[in-house]
């Protein structure tokens, strides 16, 4: 690697002018990086206007390449992925430390995404599943993954698996967040563009925090469906119903995160007949994304009889994982309680009070 | 945004125990009154002086359907051990049907607190009008009681 790098550097447009990019990942599926690559030919532009440094993916580099660098060599550096474990934290801090913008890029690195959703469970139950008791498994040994194992007089080491899910910005600072599982590839080069703009421009950076790629408002406010703003008697899971192909999804009684996600994809899924599931996160201004949808919800159940609404809310079959697919590594009460979880009672009807 | 610093959440020794040991423990239980009626209830039940539960804090709010799902939730996060909701009965809203959206709230907020292995009687939802400063008494302290019984609500966050 250092033989390219070194031929790079004496090139007559010196490859040092420009600035720095690394991707990396963390606990992800990988989506994100293969998002980079939808932005097709632009990827030409990317490599003519960056010195790609770091990116697991589709470069050889080394951890230690970027642990040779000066802290704040990396102009950019989109982190994708959650943190689930020891080695996720290290790079996480070691990429903070080298990168001037360090960009949460994708659902993991912004809210946890899939992977936090085992924030709806325990390491214990995890580990149980996978490694013993999933239909897949073939485990006769019963192998658990060590920290430090002994194999043929060598020490290897694994990273510690962590307990509870968490995104980039609740481990180190964060400048931008891109959101979106993964981000969609037009608003992956907008982010680009204007990046690329305001370096060579010398145009001001947005503010801390800001959330780019992505809109003002909900999904529901970029939806082709017609609301109606009908009142729901049942809930349907999208196998178990035919829906209209013009009308809202939730006023068919299809469980559709529109109201409660922000907007920015163009409402990929309601175009297709699929529910939004949310992905593109917390819209501005609201503090829970779960939150968000029970009152969504709340307001377009058609009963007044507790009784009933107990029936009809029957159908909405995984509220945690429904409300928090994208954010439960952001959801106000945290995660499932493991050290002590009280035995849940039989829910409590209404008809005491509702006299 | 808030940073953790570790992973590992502090571990708890035995639940039932904490009642016992933990003798300066007192509920705290937060509660969202809807100005027309159960707020009026509660301050009827204070100038008829009877005696109700001291560790609810009463927050008032327009009518019960101001009650965003959030602010249980946050409550929750905050320190709070139980949640009581209370509004106009079923009929006198004065914002017609902000008491039945409370209660269809209530009842989906609850079902995620099961999901999280919290205790759904933690989130109480009643029906005070104007004139039962007597019945906010005794729900004040039936809620402080279960919440008694349950100990201290330890979020994991
Ligand atoms: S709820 Fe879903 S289908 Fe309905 S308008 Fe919103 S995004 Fe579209
Ligand atoms: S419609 Fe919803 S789930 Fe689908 S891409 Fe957009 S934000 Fe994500
Ligand atoms: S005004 Fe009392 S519940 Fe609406």
């Amino acid at each position: 690697m250092s033989e390219s790098a070194e031929k790079q550097s004496s090139d007559p447009a010196p490859a040092a002018a420009k600035p720095k990019l690394a991707l990396y990942w963390a606990a992800s599926c990988g989506g994100c990086e293969i998002a980079v690559l939808d932005i097709e030919e632009k990827i030409l532009d990317v490599a003519a206007n960056f010195d790609i440094v770091f990116w697991p993916v589709a470069m050889d580099f080394k951890t230690k390449d970027v642990e040779a660098m000066e802290d704040g060599e990396i102009t950019l550096c989109l982190f994708n992925g959650a943190i689930r474990n020891d080695d996720n934290e290290y790079m996480a801090k070691l990429l903070r430390r080298k990168a001037k913008v360090l960009v949460a890029f994708g659902s993991c690195a912004c809210e946890g995404c899939i992977p936090a959703l085992s924030n709806a469970t325990s390491k214990k139950e995890t580990f149980d599943w996978v490694y013993h008791k999933s239909p897949s498994t073939d485990n006769a040994e019963g192998v658990e993954p060590q920290i430090k194992t002994k194999v043929n007089g060598f020490d290897l080491e694994l990273p510690k698996f962590w307990e509870t899910v968490r995104s980039l910005d609740q481990i180190v600072d964060v400048d931008y967040y891109v959101p979106g599982c993964p981000p969609q590839a037009h608003q992956i080069w907008a982010v680009l563009e204007t990046v690329i703009d305001i370096l060579k421009n010398g145009k001001p950076l947005p503010p801390k925090g800001t959330v780019l790629g992505a809109g003002q408002k909900t999904v529901c406010d970029e939806c082709p469906r017609t609301r109606e703003e009908k009142k729901i008697k049942k809930f349907f899971r999208p196998h178990e119903i035919i829906p209209d192909p013009d009308k809202c999804l939730l006023d068919q009684g299809i469980l559709c995160m529109g109201p409660a996600t922000r907007d920015g994809c163009d409402a990929r899924c309601p175009s297709v007949c699929m529910p939004c599931r949310g992905c593109y996160g917390l819209p501005p201004n609201s503090r829970d994304q779960g939150a968000k949808m029970i009152s969504a919800l709340a307001s377009v159940i058609d009963s007044e009889d507790p009784e009933e609404v107990d029936k009809i809310l029957d159908g909405i079959v995984d509220p945690i994982g429904s409300f928090y697919r994208f954010s439960l590594a952001k959801a106000t009460l945290g995660r499932k309680l493991t050290q002590r979880p009280e035995t849940p009672q039989a829910q409590p009807q209404l008809e005491e009070v509702a006299k | 945004m808030t940073t953790v610093t570790t992973s590992a959440p502090k571990t708890e020794t035995s639940a039932g125990a904490a009642s016992d040991k933990d003798t300066a423990w007192k509920p705290k239980i937060v509660a969202f009154l809807c100005n027309w009626c159960s707020y009026t209830g509660a301050d009827l039940a204070g100038v008829s002086r009877l005696k109700w539960s001291p560790y609810v804090r009463v927050i008032r709010v327009m009518c019960s359907g101001r009650m965003d799902p959030t602010f249980v939730l946050e409550a929750f996060r905050k320190g709070a051990d139980g949640v009581i909701v209370s509004g106009c009965h079923p009929g006198d809203c004065h914002y017609v049907e902000g008491n039945y959206k409370a209660m269809r709230r209530v009842h989906l907020i609850r079902r995620l607190l099961i999901d999280y292995g919290v205790d759904p009687r933690r989130l109480k939802l009643t029906w005070v009008s104007a004139s039962e400063g007597d019945i906010w008494a005794e729900v004040t302290n039936e809620m402080a009681e279960t919440i008694k019984s349950l100990g201290p609500l330890r979020l994991e966050k």
